[in-house]
């Protein structure tokens, strides 16, 4: 029996089948592989026809692209999936409270966990929040946590995206494809629904309204509009809600409320979901240049009038060199030692663990502390010598800029390939709602999977797919 | 409903008709084609000029061949109302309202899209068109049946059917504009071949040969074309039909409101002092003169909806 370099989900270590895929394992043995391929290609004609595609920026209109889509689900069992939830609904719950803190009284800082440079300096950080109080104390309404797993109960957080996490429409959109394509996998496996994912984001949402509006909230979905990237799912989730989505150029602040411009008239909205970033809200109080904002709506939610979901400033808590203090901030805040770990990380912008990170770069991911997207980070191991000299000279010249990480072994899931099954690297994002009430975790999620063997990068920018993630009943 | 939704179904309905009467008129411009043995080519620059491109194909051509007119009217990313960019145009603005349809019409008219990106990808050989035209028409017809037959009787219902109707008489109004003379009463005393294939030409140009038949059998001329294509309450592409679907969409917009929006009133007009006569009292008033002033009420009405539902401010 072989072992594996790397865990699967669907094989161990080992070569033995995991539990979990026991029954989904049955099934596939007995399809024919040549349905099977037809399948994947009515999947893709699916996702065609639904218009589930992101756009690619700076190319012509013709350019909305699929997300390739895999067949084979990454499934994870009940107790499995209740542990994880346990580790992150403690890891939102700190997030929340470190955000109160920090946009407040600094506890944190005054006992001396975290360096005052690293709040008050950071790009991140929105002195415009300083002593505002969110509607409901709810800073991070939806939150997405990037999870990576290394071995049968090894798990790390990769990143926290308390932003705007996009992805959720895949999540759902995989789930109602693989329904569509083998409705007799669903009758055999006792899978949890993620169905009513929007149902719970209306509802999570509108318990966040304003206090005393005297009616029932309002909600709507605020985009940049049809030419950014994620514009489908922004559609796709008002639509699934039933609320509006609007654009900046169909609001405006009226009697002191955020008003949409409706054929009647302007009403009144009590919570915004935004799908913009905080620097675009609002040209008055941030970028003076954006188009896509609203002017005015920062006085108008301070003065506790609207609910914008996320908070703004919300940014800080996902910022990538505060990632590295987050054992400490899950501590601080409730008192509990962190029940998922972190991903051990160099902070370039100290001289001992720079020292440390320039000479082992082969072996190291680094990564820019605002980027996102797969952008502009160094994979030790794949990368040239060429490119480490480059990386080199970058990291040395703005060494705050940047953090390292050990290159993680990402477990892998299986992919349908030409050639059979064949193990891809995963990642996985699972959905939180957050609201005075209380804290929702969708079982499932997004598994992103990187197609090219061998690599590690999952981004969809950078050539990765997703498939359906499933979390059976206990 | 937002305005900017608003306006985005408006357009949507009102490109998804334009391709679709484009479509039809490449149709009856063919078969004229096919049945007459001069002027073949210039025959186009009618059929253009009732699609409202003769001008722009002017500007990017310097002969006017048929096959050059086909292209320009059924793919041409140039014309703006071809029907290859209509229904680009018509699932842009789909993709907009996209949370106002349901699942089953955006389906529709994305699949439309991409079906016709397939078919208009190449030039149309003549001996294609016919087919060509049948699978464009079969898409377009399913956005429409799914559109009749999924979505809520609402304001996204009343704006998609504005935009339809004002399209649809714009169109009907334009092709009897440009063949009016077809139809004076001094034509009936010609009566020629040649005058019975322009007049079988124009009813087929707005789908109307079968039903015109069915009502005035085959021993009817001009007058009764026009009366047809003018007044008739039941023919669904004539003018008043139009006007009466304007007018009902309208009311359903105004909800109970005793003081009527300026559109109410504006259509309300056409119908009570241009599309309540008799065909004598539209050829004595002068078919051409009659035609010039629906035209004018129709881009009229169509500027004031824009004010009245705030599309824009």
């Amino acid at each position: 029996m072989s072992e594996n370099q790397y865990f699967d989900e669907m094989w161990g270590h080992n070569e033995a089948l995991r539990e979990p895929y026991r029954g989904f394992h049955t099934w596939f043995d007995e399809e024919n592989p040549a349905r099977l391929r037809a399948k994947q290609r009515e999947a893709e004609e699916i996702f065609r026809l639904t218009g589930i595609t992101f756009n690619v920026y700076g190319r012509a209109e013709a350019e909305e692209r699929l997300i390739p889509f895999d067949i084979i689900p990454r499934i994870i069992s009940g107790p499995e999936w209740a542990k994880l939830c346990r580790g992150i609904e403690q890891r939102v719950r700190a997030i929340n409270a470190f955000l109160y803190d920090i946009y407040h009284k600094q506890e944190i800082v005054k006992a001396g966990r975290i360096p005052a440079d690293m709040i008050n300096q950071n790009e991140a950080f929105l002195p415009q929040m300083i002593g505002v109080e969110p509607p409901g104390g709810v800073y991070t309404h939806i939150v997405g946590i990037d999870l990576v797993r290394t071995g049968p109960g090894e798990f790390f957080v990769l990143e926290d995206n308390a932003r705007t996490p996009s992805g959720v429409s895949y999540m759902l959109e995989n789930r109602e494809t693989m329904l569509q394509m083998f409705p007799e996998l669903f009758s055999k496996n006792r899978v949890q629904p993620v169905q009513d994912y929007p149902t719970h984001l209306h509802t999570s949402l509108a318990k966040c309204a304003p206090a005393g509006i005297g009616r029932k909230p309002v909600v709507a979905v605020l985009t940049p509009g049809i030419y950014n990237s994620a514009y489908f799912e922004h559609a796709f989730l008002a639509d699934q809600m039933g609320v509006e989505l609007v654009e900046g150029n169909d609001l405006q602040i009226v009697d002191g409320r955020v008003a949409m411009r409706t054929t009647r008239g302007y009403k009144p909205i009590d919570v915004i979901y935004r799908r913009i970033d905080d620097d675009f809200i609002d040209p008055l109080n941030f970028n003076p240049e954006s188009a896509l904002g609203v002017p005015g709506i920062m006085d108008v939610y301070r003065a506790g009038n609207v609910t914008i979901a996320n908070a703004p400033g919300t940014g800080i808590a996902d910022d990538k060199a505060i990632y590295s203090y987050m054992p400490d901030i899950v501590e601080f805040y409730t008192g509990e030692r962190p029940l998922l770990k972190n991903v051990p990380t160099w902070r370039c912008s100290e001289p001992q663990d720079l020292a440390y990170v320039l000479d082992n770069l082969a072996d190291l991911v680094v990564k820019e502390v605002h980027g996102s997207g797969g952008y502009g980070m160094l994979i030790g191991p794949t990368a040239s010598k060429k490119e480490i000299a480059t990386f080199r000279k970058k990291l040395q010249a703005r060494p705050g800029n940047y953090i390292a990480q050990p290159t993680l072994s990402l477990s892998t899931v299986p992919i349908f390939a030409k050639s059979g099954l064949t193990p891809r690297h995963v990642d996985l994002r699972p959905f939180v709602l957050v609201s005075p009430e209380g804290i929702k975790i969708t079982p499932g999620g997004l598994t992103r999977v990187a197609l090219k063997k061998g690599s590690l990068v999952v981004n969809s920018s950078q050539g990765g797919g997703t498939k359906d993630t499933w979390v059976l009943e206990d | 409903m937002l305005g900017k939704t608003a306006n985005g179904l408006f357009w949507m309905y009102r490109y998804l008709e334009r391709a679709e009467n484009t479509a039809r008129m490449i149709d009856a411009g063919q078969r004229l084609g096919l049945t007459r043995l001069d002027d073949r080519d210039e025959e186009w620059a009618s059929v253009l000029q009732s699609a409202g491109s003769l001008a722009g194909y002017r500007e990017a051509h310097d002969t006017l061949t048929k096959d050059a007119a086909i292209d320009w009217m059924l793919r041409s990313k140039d014309n703006p109302s071809s029907v290859l960019s209509s229904i680009a145009a018509a699932r842009h603005n789909a993709r907009l309202v996209r949370t106002a349809i349901t699942g089953e019409v955006w389906e529709a008219i994305n699949a439309a899209y991409m079906s016709a990106k397939e078919v208009l990808a190449r030039k149309v050989s003549e001996r294609d068109l016919p087919a060509t035209l049948r699978k464009l028409r079969h898409h377009t017809s399913l956005v429409r049946g799914m559109t009749h037959g999924t979505m809520l009787r609402n304001d996204a219902y009343d704006f998609a059917r504005l935009g339809t109707f004002l399209e649809r008489a714009d169109n009907t109004a334009r092709i009897l504009d440009v063949k009016y003379y077809v139809l004076l009463p001094s034509a009936r005393s010609v009566g020629s071949t040649l005058d019975n294939v322009q007049w079988e030409n124009i009813l087929r140009s707005v789908s109307a040969l079968g039903g015109f038949r069915m009502e005035y059998g085959n021993a009817s001329g001009p007058m009764e074309i026009a009366e047809f294509l003018v007044l008739d309450k039941r023919m669904p592409r004539s003018l008043a039909f139009c006007a009466a679907k304007l007018r009902d969409n309208l009311r359903y917009l105004n909800g109970g409101g005793l003081t009527l929006m300026p559109t109410l009133q504006k259509v309300d007009h056409l119908q009570r002092t241009y599309l309540s006569h008799d065909i004598h009292a539209v050829m004595d008033y002068g078919l051409h003169e009659f035609i010039q002033k629906i035209l004018s009420i129709l881009s009229d009405i169509a500027q004031q909806i824009e004010v009245d539902f705030r599309f824009y401010k």
